[in-house]
């Protein structure tokens, strides 16, 4: 496991484990990773990040469109592994978290559990820490300075 | 109210009954319930279901016949889970001081009617 935030370890190493899944990212609604666990690859945690707030921006827009007053979680189940977007309000910043599950565990697991992250990290979450703006200019770099965080490359 | 819901309601008529659940037996979510106000149930159908497949790899493993009652007896509570039809369970989660038959007997009429 590899975290942007050293706080975020903790409660992400908490949910990994009990809810068993395979795959955890967390970041913000513009793509920046905040932490990961289960990526062996750089380009496989931007292509997901970017993906994953892609979706959430989609289901946003779609929700807007429809007058349904915002969509919750985002959860495509296949044959062998199922994927669970869903994003969240963190102080100051609205957040995204990516798990990916298989046959191990449960989307009801994944469901609980993601609750309980949320509860976890809001607890955990630095009360003193001025809230970061994500600048769409910067982002290239935030992200590329985040994955060189997260690979340690 | 739906036939679902009104089949729970019989069961959560028994005495120490706290909630009564229809989950997807694959997925841990709650399909149906009947409930006191204030219960969290969420957390008992996620773990119904994974308890309920593990004891299945377990049952196969023995090459015993598959469990007709889980029963998890536990501190604040109990636990019961039956299978129903289509794939789902039936969820009961009573305080200790229950009559484990007459649960078990109004849950395992509950999954016939559901059938």
């Amino acid at each position: 496991m590899r975290a942007i935030e050293p706080w975020v370890e903790q409660p992400l190493s908490t949910f990994v484990t009990e809810a068993q899944v395979r795959v955890a990212l967390l970041m913000t609604s513009s793509g920046q990773v905040v932490a990961q666990h289960g990526f062996t690859r750089s380009l496989d945690v931007m292509t997901a990040a970017a993906l994953g707030a892609g979706i959430v921006a989609s289901t946003r827009a779609l929700a807007a469109e429809t007058a349904a007053g915002g969509f919750g979680a985002v959860v495509h189940q296949g044959g062998k592994l199922g994927v669970y977007l869903a994003p969240f309000e963190m102080p100051g910043a609205q957040w995204i978290g990516l798990a990916v599950f298989g046959p191990d565990t449960s989307l009801g697991m994944v469901q609980l559990f993601f609750g309980r992250l949320i509860e976890d990290l809001a607890k955990t979450a630095p009360r003193s820490a001025p809230a970061r703006e994500v600048l769409p200019e910067t982002f290239e770099d935030d992200l590329n300075s985040s994955l060189r965080a997260l690979f340690g490359r | 109210m739906t036939r679902e819901q009104v089949v729970l309601e019989d069961v959560t008529r028994v005495a120490g009954v706290k909630s009564a659940l229809l989950v997807s037996a694959d997925d841990g979510l709650v399909v149906a319930e009947s409930s006191i106000e204030g219960q969290e149930v969420d957390a008992a159908a996620a773990f119904s279901s994974r308890l309920a497949q593990r004891l299945a790899v377990l049952t196969r493993t023995l090459k015993t016949p598959p469990m007709s009652v889980l029963l998890l007896q536990a501190t604040l509570g109990q636990l019961f889970v039956v299978s129903g039809a289509d794939g789902l369970l039936l969820v009961a989660v009573t305080s200790n001081d229950v009559n484990i038959g007459e649960v078990r007997l109004a849950l395992l009429d509950a999954a016939g009617r559901l059938h």
